[in-house]
């Protein structure tokens, strides 16, 4: 497998990549439990730090998805808290029956981070991105699903992961992001956090994309439309009362780096239109996609502010239709 | 459990009650895997009464010896294995795939003391057993990780992988036992995707190699009771077995992979298990 070079860094952007790895190696300093699981992904997972600190906490199995997965169940049973880090495609991809069996239907204590997700390895293609990972692990039963915004979303459910006892799964992205501007962040699994309040609709966003929806309620409120903008970072469980109450505004946008067959899109639709139907618009990818950059495939399938604002504006032509 | 002075007359009496009260079990509820059952009923009656050091009443102590099923279709097995050692009440049995019978077609941690693992999908057992006798390296814990797959089940890559790390790590607490008794699911293992030289695949993956007679109760304790002393890598033994071992019409017939048996052949069975 060929990694790409991360992005050059913007001021003001981060790799969240930095944030999973700090956390880490701060919790495993405090928690002798801790350890990492990899597939020849130290470097890609950032944790060259956590080798040179707790080199015999740091269980390298080399390119083996499948095994690197089943020995982290096979840690948890022995009594270890065990972080299994790897690409989030071939981590989800490959060894999706072990997810499924030794993890998720086991129910144990492993937290499963899958680096570098949706499209972070832009040109490397759809072999190397990984947007289906949401509709493959939302149906899993006892896996909580969180994708963070920022580097300080990623570091607090890296924290509440460690603190949690059962599996979770955990995106981290190498996109650069900004801080989310919200006052006052206290990190809740489960729970949608409010970004922006408004009444007219609501964008109900996550991950890298929850900046941009926060700019395009921006460029909304110029027009006079008042969007709400929801932080919908755990997947799975959803947070249904923030959908319903979503729903309450007449019509929803979603955005997610992901395949909006089976995402975050398609778990508010599943909510809202058994219990609340009201006119959604999806922005995310719809499939395998075609050789470009990162921000050009950002563009290309609306994540952009525009992007979202427009499909704001479908949806609001819907509404009450 | 405290294990007696000479096991070997409660390992045959045990693996009597094993293969009747599973065939009960695969008749009444007219499904299940009686042939591999009987395959590893011999290895698993050795282990639990002869070998694993466990206490049915704190299932999940820390140091407790590890036993994987990652052969988890083989349930007739493992269920009377485990009833019989006392981790749950034997009337359990009679449940074996009811409606939301604790005791499923494939074992479930979270319903049954003694389950180490979920398995079923062939080839997950292993790695996790990997993963375990990792755990116990970094603490120096002293406990020991068995893990049972069957032949055909070697076809599976995970468990290459498996055996890789395994011996990269010379993970010397970690025990894996090949149920090898030929057939798989739809014919013989070897003209299907031949396994052998299996003891030759071992040892180049850096295994420690014994092969036995997978139904020789007094061979199997040597071999699977012997200390780990100073072998610094983990050991393979390839338990050459019948599928089917017991009753004269299943003994070798790939058909009763999960073949059930009607009422006469019941019965025949019950009068040849004695």
């Amino acid at each position: 497998m060929t990694m790409a070079q991360p992005a050059p860094q913007q001021a003001g952007l981060y790799d969240c990549r930095e944030a999973w790895a700090a956390t880490l190696e701060t919790l495993a300093a405090q928690d002798p439990r801790i350890v990492a699981v990899v597939n020849d992904s130290v470097g890609s997972s950032k944790l060259g730090g956590f080798q040179k600190a707790f080199p015999e906490r740091l269980v390298n199995v080399g390119i083996a998805e499948q095994t690197m997965v089943g020995v982290g169940a096979g840690l948890a049973n022995g009594g270890k808290v065990p972080f299994v880090s790897a690409a989030a495609c071939f981590l989800t991809g490959r060894a999706l029956e072990q997810v499924k069996a030794d993890v998720a239907y086991s129910n144990v204590n492993v937290k499963l981070v899958g680096q570098s997700s949706g499209i972070a390895y832009g040109e490397l293609g759809p072999t190397h991105h990984s947007i289906e990972d949401l509709a493959w692990l939302r149906p899993l039963t006892n896996l909580t699903v969180i994708v963070p915004s920022d580097p300080w979303e990623t570091a607090e459910a890296i924290r509440w992961a460690a603190a949690h006892e059962g599996p979770v799964f955990i995106r981290v992205s190498r996109m650069p992001v900004p801080e989310l501007d919200v006052p006052n962040r206290r990190f809740q699994a489960g729970k949608a956090e409010m970004v922006r309040d408004g009444g007219d609709l609501a964008i109900i966003a996550s991950g890298t994309t929850v900046h941009l929806a926060a700019e395009a309620a921006d460029r909304l409120a110029r027009e006079g439309v008042r969007a709400r903008v929801l932080n919908m970072a755990t997947i799975s469980p959803l947070d249904r009362d923030a959908v319903l109450a979503a729903a309450g505004t007449g019509a929803i946008v979603t955005v997610e780096e992901a395949n909006v067959h089976g995402g975050l899109g398609s778990a508010v639709a599943e909510v809202t239109s058994q219990n609340r139907p009201v006119p959604i618009e999806m922005v995310g990818f719809p499939g395998f996609l075609p050789t470009g950059s990162v921000e050009w495939l950002f563009e290309e399938y609306g994540l952009s502010p525009e992007g979202i604002a427009s499909a704001a504006r479908r949806a609001l032509a819907r509404k009450g239709a | 459990m405290t294990l007696p002075n000479d096991p070997l007359p409660l390992i045959r009496e045990k693996a009597l009650w094993m293969r009747r009260q599973a065939f009960r079990m695969v008749h009444e509820a007219q499904l299940g895997h009686p042939g591999g059952d009987f395959s590893a009923t011999d290895i698993l009656a050795t282990l639990y009464f002869g070998v694993l050091r466990h206490d049915p009443e704190d299932p999940r102590a820390p140091g407790r010896d590890r036993f994987i099923m990652s052969k988890g279709h083989a349930t007739g097995a493992i269920y009377t294995a485990l009833a019989a050692a006392g981790f749950f009440p034997e009337e359990w049995l009679d449940t074996y795939m009811k409606p939301r019978s604790l005791l499923n077609g494939h074992p479930n941690r979270n319903y049954l003391p003694g389950i180490e693992t979920n398995t079923g999908p062939l080839g997950h057992g292993f790695p996790v057993a990997v993963g375990i006798a990792i755990a116990g390296q970094m603490d120096k814990a002293g406990f020991r990780t068995f893990v049972l797959t069957g032949d055909g089940e070697l076809q599976e890559g995970s468990n290459w992988e498996a055996a890789m790390t395994a011996g990269h790590r010379r993970l010397s607490h970690l025990t894996l036992v090949v149920d090898r008794n030929r057939l798989q699911q739809g014919a013989g293992t070897e003209e299907t995707n031949g396994l052998d030289p299996l003891d030759d695949k071992f040892r180049a993956f850096g295994w420690h190699v014994e092969q036995v007679d997978g139904h020789d109760h007094a061979a199997l304790l040597d071999v699977l009771g012997a200390p780990i002393g100073d072998r610094a890598k983990p050991l393979c033994v390839i338990a050459d077995t019948v599928k089917g071992k017991g009753v004269s019409f299943m003994e070798n017939k790939a058909s009763w992979h999960h073949g059930v048996p009607n009422a006469q052949q019941f019965e025949q069975a019950m009068k040849e298990l004695v």
